[in-house]
């Protein structure tokens, strides 16, 4: 373990009964983030990923192993922990500022102060000047960043973020991942990222944690000794090419058995049919 | 103001409305004229209009109006609260939701105002009756949009509800409730218009109260044009109602 762990994941195994049997989508992962770190769970469709993520962030109950934040161990959705969800989850009845405010709704801070606190969240992501809008009337990636500056608002001491940027174009994924490094620089955010895109994972991360396909073990892990401050300039230089392939060597026999899998189960489907 | 930025303001909408519904009642008053609608079946819209001071004189039109009202919202207000209520109940308890959603969609499907002489033995001939047929006949689909709005809310939202630790009352008031509130005023709106037609035929069966009970009297002296007069009230009821919903909804909700 790093030293100054504040997350950690120990020996989570989780399986799911179908009508096939049991399936072990999370098989041993052990992980642990130390304060500030950003590190990156990255893997073919069908390793656990998600469910990783459901784990840690307490949606998920059933399921063998420990999670522990500062030395309190999780059961269900923590106060400490952020979450930063695939889909579109901004609420569409509020306006961004309202968005932004609503943990701190929650928590029964004063009317005065909660939106004082959400104007600089709406800020720290470059929405400022958007406040009075609604979701409808934003694009998908300042819906994101909405769903970012909510989450942070709340003042995590953990960031997780599930393939937040996964419906998004590449060029805007790019400059989206330039503000979540400016903001993790700032705040010295201790972010856990779960993700497939090898360039993200690379262009964000202190580590990256590749995942066996299923079931999902951890099959390496990755150091990422690129300098910060980063920017997504950092994609054109050598040093992440390397990192881009030597990630992709070890992806690339998983993510061909995940096709093959898949394939196989398209074909039994269509011959019961 | 050009002709070109007329049709780009905000004003065309309603104007061409209003202008495509004088033509409409201009193009019946042409073809009874000549003869093509036979004006013993349908007044002319000239004579209706004529008949509107007699009506409201002679007739007590206003009363009748405000009669009609009162049971409607009376009723809106029921459907409203007691349909909006078995929907969140529906959604609570899944055991109650299978063995009654299939009941409730009948219901929801029946001609319920074949049941006004059982509704007449309970409540008498009275305005409760007519109230009590608007609410029956308005509530089902109020209940059955209110459960499909809380079940379709995004699995996503509700996660994030629960990664901010919310209560089950946070979740259900912050969350739940309004995300499913378009769906809701889709189910308001559609029961509505049930318990008002309801409300108006039932008045007309059953020859009491308000508007419906006057279109009777008027069809029952065959005052055609008055009962065509009468009808436009009936209307005004409707768009009433409507337009009340419309800025609730718009309050409540300000943007989808």
């Amino acid at each position: 373990m790093p030293t100054g762990t504040i997350l950690v994941i120990d020996d989570i195994v989780k399986r799911f009964e179908t009508p096939e049997g049991a399936i072990t989508a999370v098989d041993h992962v052990s992980l642990g983030i130390a304060q500030g770190e950003f590190v990156s769970i990255i893997g073919p469709s069908g390793c656990g990923k998600s469910t990783l993520f459901n784990v840690i962030g307490g949606l998920t109950d059933a399921y063998e192993g420990t999670v522990t934040v500062a030395g309190e161990r999780v059961r269900g959705p923590h106060a400490a922990i952020g979450m930063i969800f695939q889909e579109e989850s901004t609420f569409p009845w509020r306006n961004v500022i309202d968005n932004v405010a609503f943990p701190l709704e929650i928590a029964g801070v004063a009317k005065t102060e909660r939106y004082e606190r959400a104007r600089h969240f709406v800020k720290l992501v470059g929405l400022d000047g958007f406040e009075r809008r609604y979701p409808s009337e934003l694009s998908g990636g300042m819906r994101q960043r909405v769903s970012m500056a909510r989450t942070l608002a709340a003042q995590p001491k953990i960031l997780l973020m599930d393939e937040p940027f996964a419906a998004l174009d590449e060029q805007t994924r790019l400059l989206l991942g330039d503000k979540v490094l400016q903001i993790q620089q700032q705040l010295k955010q201790t972010t856990l990222l779960i993700t497939h895109n090898i360039t993200e994972a690379v262009q964000l991360s202190d580590r990256i944690v590749v995942m066996t396909y299923r079931p999902g073990k951890v099959k390496r892990v990755v150091e990422i000794k690129l300098p910060r401050p980063r920017s997504s300039d950092i994609v054109s230089s050598e040093a992440f090419g390397r990192y881009v392939a030597q990630i992709w060597a070890d992806l690339r026999e998983e993510a061909s058995r995940g096709l093959d899998d898949e394939e196989a189960r398209k074909l039994r489907e269509g011959e019961s049919r | 103001m050009t002709a070109a930025a007329f049709v780009k303001s905000r004003y065309a909408p309603p104007a061409l409305g209003l202008v495509s519904f004088v033509g409409f009642i201009a193009l019946i008053e042409l073809l009874i004229r000549v003869g093509l609608i036979n004006r013993f079946i349908v007044p002319l819209p000239s004579d209706v209009i004529a008949a509107f001071p007699r009506v409201i004189v002679e007739e007590h039109v206003l009363y009748r109006f405000l009669l009609t009202a009162t049971e409607a919202f009376t009723a809106c207000i029921l459907v409203t609260v007691v349909g909006v209520l078995g929907g969140v109940l529906l959604y609570r308890y899944h055991l109650l939701r299978l063995a009654t959603e299939t009941w409730v969609a009948a219901i929801a499907a029946a001609p319920l105002v074949l049941m006004y002489p059982l509704y007449l033995v309970i409540f008498g001939r009275s305005a409760m009756t007519i109230v009590m047929m608007g609410f029956s006949a308005g509530v089902a689909p109020v209940v059955l949009k209110t459960l499909e709005g809380l079940a379709g809310t995004r699995r996503v939202l509700i996660n994030v509800g629960k990664s901010f630790n919310l209560t089950a009352s946070q979740q259900f008031w912050k969350i739940l409730f309004p995300a499913a509130m378009p769906t809701i005023f889709v189910g308001l709106r559609l029961g509505l218009i049930f318990s008002l037609i309801n409300i108006v035929g039932v008045e007309f069966l059953i020859n009491f109260g308000g508007l419906g009970q006057l279109i009777n009297e008027l069809a029952e002296r065959y005052d055609l044009a008055g009962t065509y007069a009468a009808i436009c009230f009936v209307i005004l009821v409707s768009v009433c109602v409507f337009i009340i919903m419309e800025r609730l909804e718009r309050w409540l909700r300000p943007v989808d």
